[in-house]
Order: structure tokens, then C-alpha cells, then sequence
């Protein structure tokens, strides 16, 4: 167990910079989640901590030493592919082992350990077998096997469920957070998947165009987005961004109440929001309601989502009068994207 | 299911098919006839030449292996050819690995230009070669073709290797670095495992092109026991003006066939060699 | 919770080294590979063009440098010019005809039928068997007095009582059966790279030619053959490669005759340098294929850079 930490930590390719001075502390034990849109540097900060990838600039350290010019195999780190790499000659007994075998570990040692991580997650009766007759939640499982069986200091993971299907990727997202928990052990983890991020993460750090735009608890990322980027990154849909009298506003699409529906409770009182609905899409485990804001800005589209348990009668083509929670609306600079001190909703009755 | 133009249609294709097939295995057949046919049934212009007029015969293989000195030249093939295909691994495998790996778009140049020293025929190069081969004290002697040979194995198998490396997978070794390998040992111990196929067609390929190689063995070797097949039996066989007719086509059949068969097993990657960049997917 | 000690002691406070710099690395492997190539193709190469230029033989000891002497003389010399006719003749005929039969021959392959394996292995036989013992076999079936064509024609009533062709004794029947033999050896590549190419071609694109209604001959000239245009040319310039460089055919064959009617410039350069001893002469005649080499080996490169862009 180690903290990792990147110090400016910088990587040019010919022609752009996929990361640009990342500043990052993941603490002892953390379950720490990069999460961002493809290209936006993550897998690149992943791999320079691997030690896979040499930085252009910046430093890094694990468990407090500089480790900018070891080798990944000098690292105490271990990782789990997005395409599991495993071994494919060699059955999964053989990969698990592997890792132990390339340190040198004592032979009586290595078919303990197996069977430990095996068991573990429980795939002792898929030892003999080769990678290829494995499923691919067998093969998730072998990988991380693989990755643990030698006690690392960190674990660094980069899209590892990605290649589950649906069902799968639940369960699996479930079972991946016991097992840190359980170990305890550093970790890293690349996504793209913000339900991956908000489920797993301690923390997350939102990454776009090489930079960090934020660091902070899922809860905390989600409710006070640090600028515009992570705002529309996070939240599915994402948060509505409305232009009133030159700033943007922005709130969640199930932070609109409809008429009928309970107001929270201590967030301050809720004012009076009219909603031009346009479109109604029943979703089954809710609605959810495309349309504007005819009193703040008409132009602007924004969706609202209603709860299942919301069951007021919403019709396309009329207005309603839905409620908001003025504590709940965030304030960016249209210019830089920034969050900017929260300030009264300037009303603008147009009709 | 009766549709006239497409039986019509298969009949042609069939047609096309076997007459191909007639024009290409058609002088293997005929070795395959002359060497049990009795000499005066050969030679024997009233014969009909596609039948036994006169009951076969193994004496023409009795003489080849025992008269001549095809069985040396066997021998003689396969030295040269291990050994060749020895050398060619061990300088292909890496280049073929480096090029494939790690030495980005200087590398893919480098290739290109490797793959080009293929196209420069043994008939350019076997004047200057013979001045080498003299120079060092080889001529006649079998370490000459080991010495040459690797010059078209070499290039051809380092393009193909290359390849081979290309299409397996990065993380796979990038795993293998971060479970405690260099970059070396990840190629030692994961990659070279995993590309037995690329290994085995590798060999196949050396060893035909030795098998068939020809001017240099004419040129770098004089006497006859230091021959290989290719050049000892059309050039000694053939001695004088008889020509043991027999003994010939049996020499030939069994020296280009049983590699032919190998050959063909691995055929699809050796196209795949000539054809990387041309084709996709 | 500490990890156990699993590993060696030291072994993590291994530094990189060599075997971990990509680019270190990469060029230690390749290393061997390119300096043996340079000794054993570069050095001889230019050794070669230093000779044409020079009045080396086999006997002396200390060359002089002669200038476009040696050229001249082979522009001068008949039996020169011959072969370098010859060798275009033989060249372009005997890939023209490839190109053509390997593409019906492919496009029949394309089927699916029983027994394909062995029709493939048969098919690739003249290519993998040494074609020195190949065209061993042709000699006995050209054979002057026993031909086994001759016997046929005559069997089957096309070749009258008076008529007996000497294949390889009347030079333009000499010629025609070392292109043939030639065709029959250089063939089977062709149609096994078409072959490749044929069937890279997506079966959407075929069923949308269906669909629209195309018959045999516009889906054949309109569709396939632009489609494995490209890869067809890889083959017919790895052909022209290996037939303009080939001396094993014509010297198993003819020698070169009759009356160097069948002389092509490799089997020159070969009896020039080595019976004859004359090794700058030799070499510059080899040199003269290196044009040809030159633009096939430009034209690959150009297709294969072509290919990658699409």
C-alpha cells in the first residue's frame, strides 16, 4: 500500500500534449477514479504511472519515491488491461502464477498464492483451462487474479469493465469494490463510464483536454461541478445549462419539480419555475420531458426528469408550473466555463 | 436448383479447374511414370509413353540411391538448410521484433528498405559473391552457400516476422512488463511463445528457398559431393550425353515433393509476406 | 496489512537497463540483421557496379578502372543485344499470359468445391518444387526423340507423319517453351495472391452487384477485377522480378540456345563471368536489369503506400 502522487506531470506526442501538468494525489488505501471522455489524456496519466509510458515532464512517486526512471516491473504496481491481456498460451493457473514466477518467488510459495487468488474470486475450477474457453467475466475475474496474487502497492485498472455486457458490468462493479475494500490497496481506475466512476470512486478526478477540471467525492463532482465541462460530463442526461442575463445557469434535469411533486427538504425554499413542455418520452422508470424555460430563456432547450413516483399528468404542447430549488442552481462564466458565485435568478417575464 | 445457365456455369468452372490443374501436376506425373518404367520401354519410340508396356521397375531408384550420389546431396541439403534456417531466425526474429515494436516510423522505413534487398537477384550479386567467397578460403565447400544464403532468407523472413509480431496484441506484453519482465524478457517469455505459428512458417519458408536456390550453388561449388539437390541433379545426373532417364525423374519427384507438401501448409501466411500493405484486412 | 516478501531481495531496486529501453533495444535486435545484410547484399552490390567498371577477371590481382568500357562493349556486342531483347521478349510475354490465366484460374478457385486442398496443393507445386528439377522434368517432356507432346499431337492426328518438332532445338520453339515453362513456374504465386485479394473483396459488395442486376461479365470487368486491381499488380511485379533475374530455366533447357536464341541477360552475365572468366563484362550486363528491378521495386512501394491510404 503506497500513496501515488504526480508532480507537473506533463506528456507531449508529435503535434499535441495529451497530458497537461497533472497535479494528483491518491492517498494510502483510495479508490481513486479518472474519469473523462476518450482523448482526454486518462489512459496516457495511467500509462505514465505504469511506467509503460515516459513522461515529458513532471515526476511521479509511489509510496513517496520518485519512480521516474524505473521500469514498470520495478514499480510494485499491477495492472488490469481493458482487453485483459492475458497470457494467451498459457492456461490460467500458469497466468496467475506468472507475475510471482517473473519476481523470482520461491516455487513452494507460487501454488499457494494461486490457489489463494483463485479462490478468491472464485475461479479455482477454471485453472487448467486456457484463456481462450473462458467467458468474458471469467476472464475479467482472471485478470484481476493476476493482478493481485503478488500484493502490489497499487493496482491500476484502465477500463476493465468495459468489455462486459450490461448485466455483467454491475455485478462485476459490485464485486471489484468489496475486493479494494477488502485489500485495501491503492487504486486507480480509467473510465469513461460516469456510473462506473460514481459507483466505485472514493474519489474522482474529472480529466478533459490533459488537464484535471476537478477532484473531488462522486457526490460532491456531481452536485457543485467545478466548471461547464464537468457539468455536462456528468449526469445522464447531463445538467440543463441555461443563458440568463450573461451568465449560464445550470441546474439538474430532476432538480425541476413538477407540479405534484414533494419538494426537498432543507435546501431552502423552492421558487416558481414555468416549463414549456414539447416532447414527453415515457422511459418506464420515468419521463422524461423535453421543452423551455418560457420566463428565463425561451430559446434554450432543456430536458427535466421525472421520477417513477412522480405521477402528475404531463402533456406535451401546454405549460406547467414546476418548481426549483433556488439552492440548487450553479453559476458558470459563459466565457471561461468556471463555476461563479451563486447570485439571485433574474426573472424575465417576456410575455 | 435446375437452372441450366448455372450447371453450364459450373461445368466451365470445373473445366478451368482441371485443365490448370493437368498443366501444373502434369510434369510431376510424368516423373512419376518415367522413374518405374523399365529403360527400353522408355526409349522406345513406338511405345505408347503413358503406359507400362513392359512390367515397372524400382531398378532406376536402386541406381539413384545407390549408384549416385543423390543420398549425399540429401545430406548435403539438409546441413545447409539447418544451418540456414538457424541463421535466419536468429537474426530475423529480433530485427523482425524491432522493426514490429520498437522503432516507430524509423523502423517502418528501415523495413521497407530491408524487404527491398530481397528484389536484388543472386544474378547481380553472385559475380562479387564468388570474389568473397574465394577471398575467404570457401570455395567448394558447403559453409560458402551457409554463409550466402541468409541474404534472401534474411530479408523475406524479417518482413514476414515482422507481420507476425504487429498483430499481437500491445497490452499483452505491456502485461508481461508490469508482472516483472523487461521489455526483453516480455519478448522472451510471452511473445516468442505465443508466435510458434510465425516461428514454424518462418522455418518452412527458409528452408524451401534454400531448396530451390541454384546459381550460387552452381557458381560457389565445383565438385560433385558438395552439391545440394538443386544444382547436383540437373548438372551430374545429366552428365555426358546419356541421360539416365529414369533415375532423374525419381531424383526430382522425391526432392521436390515431400517439401511441396509441407510448403503448402503454411502457404496462406507466406502470401500474406508478399501481399503486407497491399491488401487490408 | 503488509505484503508478504515474494519477491527476491533486490529485485525491485533493479534499474532499467538496456533491456528495457524500447529504443535501445530495438536497435541492438536489430543490429545483426541490418550489418549482415549490409555485408552480404550491400557490400557485393556495390562490389558489383564497382566491377563494371573495371577490367576484373577471374585471374587479376589488380583491377583498373576502365570507365563505360565494359558498357560499351555489351552495346556493341550481338549476342548482348540479343539477350536483352530476349529477356523483354520472355519477360513480358510470360507475365502478360500469368496475369491473364491466373485470373480466370483464380476466379474459378473462388468456389467452393470438394477436394479444393488438393487441387491448391497441386496447383502450387511448380512454385515450391525447385524449379531447377522442375525444369528437369520439362527437358524429358521436350525431349527430342521421346517428347510425350509429340507423341500425343501425332496420336491424335494434329501432327502429320512428315512433322516432328524439336522443342527446344528450332529457335522460335525454344523460346515458346521456355515462356511456357516459365508461365507454369511463376503461375501458381499469381493466383494464390489474386486468390487473397479476390476474397478480401466484402461479399456485400457481390450481393449489392446482384442486386443491381449485374450479369457475369459486367460484375466480373466492373466489379472484381478494379477491386483485386491493385493486388494483382503485387503479383505481376513480383513475376517480373523473378523472371527478368531467372537464368535456372534457361540454363537447365537450352544453355542459351539454340544460337543464343533463348540467351536471356542473367544467363549471359552467368556464362560471360563464370565459363568465361570475364567478371567486370559479366557484372556489367547483370547491371543492365537494374532499371527494371528499380521501377518494380518503386511500383511497389507506391502501391503498397497507396493501399494503406484508402
Amino acid at each position: 500500500m503506497a500513496t501515488v502522487e504526480t508532480r507537473a506531470l506533463r506528456k507531449e506526442f508529435t503535434g499535441h500534449t495529451a497530458v497537461d501538468g497533472v497535479d494528483l494525489t491518491i492517498n494510502e488505501g483510495e479508490f481513486l477514479v479518472l474519469l473523462g471522455p476518450s482523448g482526454c489524456g486518462k489512459t496516457t496519466l495511467l500509462r505514465m504511472i505504469a511506467g509503460l509510458e515516459s513522461q515529458t515532464s513532471g515526476d511521479i512517486l509511489i509510496g513517496g519515491r520518485v519512480v521516474n526512471d524505473l521500469p514498470p516491473r520495478a514499480r510494485k504496481i499491477a495492472m488490469v488491461f481493458q482487453s485483459y491481456a492475458l497470457y494467451p498460451h498459457l492456461s490460467v493457473a500458469k497466468n496467475i502464477a506468472f507475475p510471482l514466477k517473473a519476481q523470482g518467488a520461491p516455487r513452494e510459495s507460487i501454488a499457494g498464492e494461486v490457489d489463494r487468488a483463485a479462490k478468491m474470486f472464485g475461479i479455482e475450477r477454471l485453472l487448467h483451462r486456457k484463456p481462450r474457453q473462458l467467458s468474458g467475466g471469467e476472464r475479467q475475474r482472471v485478470a484481476l487474479a493476476r493482478a493481485m496474487v503478488r500484493h502490489p502497492d497499487v493496482f491500476l485498472l484502465d477500463e476493465p469493465l468495459s468489455n462486459l455486457d450490461a448485466k455483467l458490468r454491475n455485478l462485476a462493479r459490485d464485486e471489484l469494490k468489496q475486493f479494494q475494500r477488502r485489500l485495501g490497496t491503492t487504486t486507480l481506475y480509467v473510465t469513461h463510464d460516469q456510473v462506473e466512476a460514481m459507483g466505485l470512486g472514493d474519489r474522482i478526478a474529472v480529466m478533459s483536454g490533459g488537464t484535471v477540471r476537478q477532484l473531488g467525492r462522486p457526490q460532491e463532482v456531481y452536485d457543485e461541478p467545478a466548471d461547464t465541462f464537468v457539468a455536462g460530463f456528468l449526469g445522464s442526461p447531463p445538467m440543463n445549462l441555461v443563458p440568463v442575463d450573461g451568465v449560464l445557469v445550470g441546474f439538474r434535469p430532476e432538480q425541476l419539480l413538477a407540479p405534484g411533486a414533494p419538494a426537498s427538504e432543507g435546501v431552502g425554499p423552492a421558487v416558481p419555475m414555468r416549463f414549456a413542455v414539447e416532447r414527453v418520452e415515457n422511459l418506464g422508470a420515468g419521463r422524461l420531458l423535453y421543452g423551455t424555460l418560457p420566463d428565463h430563456a425561451p430559446d434554450q432547450k432543456i430536458i427535466v426528469s421525472l421520477a417513477y413516483t412522480v405521477h402528475s399528468s404531463i402533456e406535451a404542447g401546454r405549460t406547467y408550473d414546476f418548481r426549483m430549488h433556488e439552492s440548487n442552481l450553479k453559476f458558470f462564466d459563459p466565457g471561461t466555463g468556471r463555476r461563479v458565485p451563486a447570485r439571485p435568478l433574474p426573472a424575465r417575464r417576456s410575455a | 436448383m435446375a437452372d441450366p445457365k448455372k450447371i453450364a456455369g459450373g461445368v466451365v468452372n470445373f473445366g478451368v479447374i482441371a485443365a490448370f490443374t493437368g498443366f501444373a501436376a502434369f510434369p510431376f506425373a510424368w516423373m512419376v511414370i518415367t522413374m518405374f518404367k523399365q529403360t527400353k520401354d522408355l526409349l522406345d519410340p513406338a511405345h505408347n509413353p503413358f503406359v507400362y508396356n513392359a512390367p515397372p521397375t524400382l531398378e532406376h531408384l536402386r541406381v539413384l540411391f545407390q549408384d549416385t550420389l543423390f543420398l549425399h546431396w540429401v545430406g548435403n541439403t539438409l546441413f545447409v538448410g539447418v544451418l540456414v534456417v538457424l541463421i535466419t531466425l536468429v537474426l530475423a526474429v529480433p530485427a523482425g521484433y524491432s522493426l514490429a515494436r520498437l522503432t516507430g516510423p524509423a523502423g517502418e522505413k528501415l523495413g521497407i528498405g530491408i524487404f527491398l534487398t530481397y528484389l536484388v537477384p543472386p544474378t547481380i550479386l553472385f559475380i562479387p559473391l564468388s570474389r568473397l567467397v574465394a577471398l575467404l578460403g570457401l570455395q567448394d565447400r558447403l559453409w560458402a552457400l551457409v554463409l550466402v544464403y541468409p541474404s534472401f532468407t534474411v530479408p523475406f523472413c524479417t518482413w514476414l516476422l515482422m507481420g507476425f509480431f504487429k498483430v499481437i496484441p500491445k497490452d499483452v506484453e505491456e502485461a508481461a512488463m508490469i508482472d516483472g519482465h523487461s521489455r526483453l524478457g516480455a519478448f522472451v517469455r510471452v511473445i516468442l511463445p505465443m508466435s510458434v505459428a510465425g516461428l514454424l512458417t518462418t522455418i518452412i519458408f527458409s528452408f524451401t528457398l534454400v531448396m530451390q536456390e541454384f546459381v550460387y550453388g552452381l557458381t560457389f561449388i565445383t565438385s560433385s559431393k558438395n552439391l545440394t539437390l538443386s544444382v547436383g541433379v540437373p548438372t551430374f545426373l545429366v552428365r555426358g550425353d546419356v541421360y539416365f532417364w529414369g533415375s532423374l525423374m525419381g531424383a526430382c519427384f522425391l526432392s521436390s515433393v515431400p517439401i511441396a507438401i509441407l510448403y503448402n501448409l503454411f502457404v496462406d501466411r507466406f502470401i500474406a509476406g508478399f501481399t503486407v500493405g497491399a491488401v487490408k484486412g | 496489512m503488509t505484503a508478504p516478501a515474494l519477491a527476491r531481495p533486490g529485485f525491485v531496486e533493479r534499474a532499467a537497463g538496456v533491456s528495457d529501453s524500447a529504443r535501445w533495444l530495438g536497435r541492438l535486435m536489430l543490429a545483426p540483421a541490418v550489418l549482415y545484410i549490409a555485408l552480404v547484399v550491400a557490400v557485393p552490390f556495390l562490389m558489383a557496379i564497382g566491377y563494371s567498371f573495371s577490367n576484373v577477371t577471374i585471374g587479376t590481382s589488380t583491377p583498373r578502372f576502365v570507365g563505360l568500357e565494359n558498357f560499351r562493349n555489351a552495346l556493341q556486342d550481338p549476342a548482348f543485344l540479343k539477350a536483352l531483347g530476349n529477356t523483354a521478349i520472355f519477360s513480358l510475354v510470360s507475365q502478360t499470359l500469368v496475369i491473364v490465366l491466373a485470373s480466370i484460374l483464380a476466379i474459378a478457385l473462388q468456389r467452393r468445391f470438394r477436394g479444393k486442398w488438393l487441387v491448391r496443393l497441386l496447383i502450387l507445386l511448380p512454385w515450391v518444387a525447385p524449379i531447377s528439377l522442375g525444369s528437369i522434368g520439362w527437358l524429358w517432356i521436350f525431349d527430342p526423340v521421346y517428347s510425350v507432346i509429340n507423341w500425343t499431337l501425332r496420336h491424335v492426328g494434329i501432327l502429320g507423319p512428315d512433322s516432328w518438332p524439336i522443342w527446344l532445338g528450332q529457335p522460335n520453339l525454344a523460346m515458346a517453351s521456355i515462356i511456357g515453362v516459365h508461365v507454369w513456374r511463376t503461375m501458381p504465386l499469381a493466383t494464390i495472391i489474386s486468390l487473397g485479394g479476390l476474397s478480401s473483396i466484402p461479399q456485400d459488395i457481390h450481393d449489392a452487384a446482384e442486386v443491381d442486376g449485374a450479369g457475369f461479365f459486367r460484375h466480373l470487368f466492373v466489379i472484381t477485377l478494379p477491386l483485386v486491381l491493385p493486388i494483382l499488380l503485387v503479383a505481376v511485379l513480383f513475376g517480373l522480378v523473378f523472371s527478368v533475374t531467372d537464368m535456372i530455366v534457361v540454363y537447365v533447357l537450352t544453355r542459351g540456345g539454340p544460337f543464343d536464341s533463348t540467351q536471356v541477360l542473367a544467363s549471359l552475365a552467368f556464362f560471360k563471368s563464370i565459363d568465361g572468366g570475364d567478371l567486370s563484362g559479366g557484372a556489367a550486363v547483370a547491371l543492365f536489369l537494374l532499371p527494371v528491378l528499380a521501377v518494380c521495386a518503386v511500383l511497389l512501394l507506391r502501391l503498397a503506400r497507396r493501399a494503406e491510404v484508402v
